[in-house]
């Protein structure tokens, strides 16, 4: 798995909105702005295109900040 | 395992029509601008059609059926059967095929039943049709396959309201001794029945005090149980887990390369989701035809009219498709086959 600064420089890329450098670990993804639903479906494809790991809407809705997300999918990966 | 073969089947003609009343979704208030951008960013759809309340889906697929059956100069009393695919009948009951039979003067002979599949209804109903002629007891069959799902949605659910648009289409089977084979894998899952679900008005919990109480689910979703409610992660997730596994498994039931395919008609879901599952499969964007940005989701006929609306001028020369429908139930299915004088008709607009 790569570390969480890769994580959030291939996560930015998803985002056409974002610049880079724009998260952190500790941003809690819900506060990007004009956050949506659709940034979840975002995430979900994120997810699988690139750790082959399916999230589900309650892993989702437990996560707050990008480092959240990271430890869900990297455990997930170990599964 | 329900991958299966059918013989002796040809599908001959493809029709498709829409009401002529658009809508469109920077028109679409309820959310904001920004909002409404992402939105068709994403999902792709700019605009969907509309039905005014005197047609129905039968409506749109009676067009379509008149159209199909003149331009195969098909004799009425030839037609053995009529299958209609929706789950937006005109009545409970009886079913809306029969009423079909009668008002496009079919014969008294005819088989005709519904089918209650939505998005992967296309497929499975190209599957029963394929069956009931691929004996050659009977010889030619009508399916349809069609809904009105801008009934089922609420205005103040940004979820559901902006994503559906209505269509009805025909499709001409016939027993043709030489027909090449049409491969087919279907699949079913109802873990994922609340996905997609109008949950009252069934006989499970049928018209109750609370069934027309609108409840905000979340910000910008509020809705009754008389609506279709969408869970998106869980739908997203399933097409991710299972579109592209079900389509492997028939190119190899089939020995038909997935290279040797030259186009890829999958139900018209969310641009975003579909381009998930395309780039899944690894399949060249030319090969893939959408036409959500227009239509919407619409259903069972979102596949027919995609050929009609994408591929008319294409099919002209012999060509080989996949077809892929996935969602409500869970349910999806794939089928791929070669095509040869199949007519693929003019989009009809009705008001």
């Amino acid at each position: 798995m790569i570390d969480v600064h890769e994580f959030i420089s291939l996560l930015e890329k998803e985002f056409d909105d974002l610049s880079p450098g724009t998260l952190t670990p500790n941003t809690n993804y819900r506060d990007i702005p004009n956050w949506s639903s659709m940034h979840a479906l975002i995430i979900i494809a994120f997810a699988d295109a690139h750790f082959n790991v399916e999230l589900t809407a309650t892993e989702l809705k437990n996560t707050q900040t990008i480092q959240d997300l990271y430890n869900v999918i990297q455990s997930k990966m170990n599964q | 395992m329900a991958l299966i073969k059918i013989n002796h089947v040809s599908i001959r003609s493809i029709s498709a029509t829409v009401p002529q009343q658009i809508h469109y979704t920077k028109d679409y208030e309820y959310i904001s601008e920004q909002e409404r951008n992402l939105f068709i960013k994403n999902t792709g759809i700019e605009q969907r059609r509309v039905a005014p309340s005197h047609i129905t889906a039968a409506d749109l697929c009676y067009h379509s059926a008149l159209q199909t059956i003149d331009i195969l100069q098909w004799d009425k009393n030839s037609i053995d059967a009529l299958i209609f695919v929706t789950q937006s009948p005109d009545y409970f009951i009886p079913a809306s095929s029969i009423i079909l039979q009668h008002k496009l003067e079919l014969s008294k002979d005819t088989i005709a039943f519904d089918i209650n599949l939505g998005c992967s209804g296309y497929v499975y109903g190209l599957y029963v049709v394929g069956s009931l002629l691929q004996s050659g007891q009977i010889k030619r069959a009508i399916l349809l396959a069609g809904d009105k799902s801008t009934l089922s949605t609420c205005y103040k659910d940004k979820s559901t309201y902006p994503l559906f648009g209505d269509a009805g289409s025909a499709t001409a089977l016939e027993y043709v001794a030489k027909a090449p084979p049409i491969f087919f894998h279907l699949q079913s899952d109802s873990s994922g029945e609340d996905a997609i679900k109008i949950p009252h008005g069934g006989s499970r919990y049928h018209i109750q005090p609370d069934t027309f109480d609108e409840v905000e689910i979340e910000p910008g979703i509020i809705r009754s149980k008389r609506h279709l409610q969408l869970l998106g992660a869980d739908i997203f997730n399933f097409t991710l887990r299972e579109v592209a596994p079900n389509a492997n498994k028939l190119f190899h039931f089939s020995d038909i390369e997935k290279e040797k395919i030259d186009y890829f008609v999958f139900h018209q879901a969310n641009h975003f989701m579909n381009e998930s599952v395309r780039k899944k499969m690894k399949l060249p964007p030319e090969k893939v035809p959408y036409s959500i940005h227009k239509f919407g989701n619409t259903s069972s006929a979102s596949i027919p009219l995609t050929i009609v609306t994408e591929l008319k001028n294409q099919l002209n020369a012999p060509h080989t498709l996949m077809l892929s429908g996935f969602g409500v139930g869970f349910s999806w299915a794939s089928c791929v086959f070669h095509v040869n004088n199949m007519l693929v008709n003019h989009l009809i607009e009705i008001h």
